[in-house]
């Protein structure tokens, strides 16, 4: 696969040949496994392995919690307390649940960061970043909606406001939103459904993370130099790869290890830390909490929600041109939106001949600021809607724009990179040093 | 196909065209059936109309009562809050419109929102026009109306946008006085 030349899968035994004239399915594995890897992938290259482990988690602890969980008005917030109290081990599963949300994006945030810095997204990976960025957004559709189900207040409230989105939408707001909600306001269709979707989504994710390894094997992975695997040869590939099993299955496997045992740590000792104690009270329809908050993956792309305001210049302006169809409301709307069709539409918009940031001396400063600017931007979403945190949103999410529609397209243009390394072997050398560059591996 | 290119109106054809066409049709409807079934059931639909007893509301209180999942504010305005709200008549208001399912198209005079001729009772969806949440009452907010603690929109003492993200004034829903009670839809 990936064009790059290698040593296919022989079947050997009987019932090896049998099968591959039938279902070529060892086939299939073997060349997926064995698949040759860039051998200077660093340690940013894991988050594929956390990603699709913390898939395999939500899925395994999501169905047990269905075992016992009642998607109803009525109970859904008492059969989430029979889970925490009554179900034997069942406060474990569900704290492993709950954050196991966290460490799910925690690792997509690092590993779309990643590809953002190494240039992952650029041709001929297009399709690799585009496949990721829909996972990303099912990922927060099922997010949002698992966090309904416990009947909270906060679920209940931030039901209201992120359905409340599409009811900025002009002309079908209204009627999109009580299709959506199957009344007027968040009640029982609303959870009914939710809970439908929250356990259809991860099903779909899984299909798409299948898409997604499918393309980046037909490419090749990208790796840190950015500098494609040399192709002509099996020789010479060779001395650019290693094969993914064992190599990048045990590192990935070891830092696996290592984010589990914070990952434990967190779910023994702290499992509420990310959570909000107001969505341990039963949700009720007739008192807002006085601050709601989103969870925190949410947070970035809340400010950036919040940020355009009615007395916002640009906003006034849109606001007139379009006749009032796009109002303040509608544009917060579009900007978050937006804040991720920037992100998604990055490969067209570097315009840069070097993959890797690492050869990009002016690239790397505006790239740690856009770093500095989500994390800036996920604080202030988490602050109260007012002075001086309105106009410190709006400076952010004119930065994350500005990123990507004006910098990544002139950087292409004033910038001069340096030259990178002509082969990842010389890359790897130049790292690791001395002597015979093909691995062997040790007895 | 290229049968179809032929352009002779066979027997084929229209065989073709109506196989094509009836999956077209069977698909949409079953397509819409699916769509559809997510509207609000038939009992969600039913809960139209709820008759609230307003006789024990003192003024400078607000009673909220939940009319078709969402909370409706009925408040009993004392003297100081009407003029406020009277007086701000002719400020700069956010949004010029009453909206008042009661009276239609008008302006958002503290007059065409209140229920009543002297404007004691103001009854309003206790929903923030912004993205839903519930505003906190009891002089909150910069206006001594409600303030929406959610994105910090501020109304005034009759209901109206005066500052923050959202673009309408609080909704007024039907209602009408009956005996002590008050008729909601």
């Amino acid at each position: 696969m990936g064009g790059i030349p290698h040593d296919h899968y022989e079947p050997k035994s009987n019932f090896e040949k049998g099968m591959a004239k039938r279902l070529p399915i060892f086939g299939l594995l073997y060349d997926t496994l064995m698949i040759p890897t860039p051998k200077n992938l660093n340690w940013m290259w894991i988050w594929g392995i956390v990603l699709t482990f913390c898939l395999a988690l939500q899925i395994i602890t999501g169905i047990v919690l269905v075992m016992h969980y009642i998607p109803h008005e009525d109970m859904a917030f008492a059969s989430v307390e029979h889970i925490m109290r009554n179900v034997n081990g069942g406060h474990m599963i569900r704290y492993f649940h709950m954050n196991g949300a966290s460490l799910f994006f925690v690792a997509v945030y690092l590993h779309i960061f990643r590809g953002l810095y190494y240039g992952s997204y650029k041709a001929p990976r297009e399709v690799t970043w585009i496949i990721g960025m829909l996972i990303y957004l099912l990922m927060m559709g099922t997010a949002f909606m698992g966090y309904v189900l416990p009947w909270g207040q906060m679920s209940f409230h931030g039901t209201a406001v992120i359905t409340g989105l599409f009811g900025a939408i002009p002309f079908v707001g209204e009627a999109l939103q009580t299709w959506l909600l199957g009344a007027s306001s968040v009640g029982q269709p609303a959870l009914n459904r939710f809970f439908s979707l929250h356990y259809l989504l991860p099903f779909v994710i899984a299909g798409l993370v299948i898409v997604h390894i499918w393309a980046f094997h037909t490419t090749g992975n990208n790796n840190p130099t950015g500098v494609e695997v040399r192709r002509t040869s099996k020789a010479e590939a060779e001395k650019d790869t290693l094969p993914f099993w064992p190599y990048f299955v045990i590192k990935d496997l070891f830092a696996l290890a290592v984010i589990l045992v914070v990952f434990m740590a967190i779910v023994g000792f702290m499992p509420n830390y990310l959570g909000h104690p107001d969505n341990y009270i039963e949700a009720n329809p007739l008192a807002t909490p006085a601050h709601i908050v989103p969870e925190w993956y949410f947070l970035p792309f809340y400010a950036i929600l919040r940020a355009f305001t009615a007395d916002v210049w640009l906003v006034m302006f849109v606001d007139f041109i379009t006749g009032g169809i796009v109002d303040a409301k509608f544009f917060g709307v579009l900007a978050m939106f937006g804040a991720i069709a920037v992100m998604a539409l990055a490969p067209w918009l570097d315009t840069s001949s070097v993959r890797s940031g690492r050869y990009r001396p002016m690239f790397k400063i505006w790239f740690w600021i856009l770093v500095a600017d989500f994390i800036f931007l996920m604080w202030l979403g988490a602050m109260p809607a007012e002075e001086p945190y309105a106009s410190l949103s709006l400076l952010g999410s004119t930065y994350w724009f500005a990123y990507f529609l004006v910098i990544l397209p002139l950087l292409g243009v004033l910038e001069k990179p340096e030259q990178p390394p002509a082969t990842i072997e010389d890359d790897f050398k130049a790292h690791y040093g001395k002597g015979d560059s093909v691995a062997t591996p040790a007895e | 196909m290229a049968h179809t290119d032929e352009h002779e109106g066979t027997r084929r054809d229209f065989l073709y065209y109506a196989t094509a066409g009836t999956g077209a049709v069977v698909t949409g409807v079953a397509g819409w059936a699916l769509v559809n079934q997510m509207n609000p059931s038939a009992d969600v639909r039913a809960l139209s109309s709820i008759r609230v007893d307003i006789s024990g509301v003192e003024p400078g209180t607000q009673l909220t009562v939940l009319f078709q999942g969402k909370p409706v504010f009925i408040r009993r305005r004392t003297e100081a809050e009407i003029a406020a709200a009277r007086a701000d008549d002719d400020a700069a208001l956010q949004d010029p419109i009453a909206r008042n399912e009661n009276v239609g198209e008008a302006p958002a005079t503290d007059a065409n929102r209140a229920l009543d001729e002297d404007g004691e009772w103001l009854v309003m969806l206790g929903v923030c026009t912004h993205l839903g949440c519930v505003p906190l009452g009891d002089g909150a907010g910069d206006f001594g109306g409600w303030f929406c603690p959610c994105h910090g929109s501020h109304y005034d003492t009759a209901g109206r946008i005066r500052k923050g993200p959202a673009n309408q004034n609080l909704l007024v829903p039907t209602a009408a006085f009956d005996g002590d009670d008050l008729v909601l839809g």
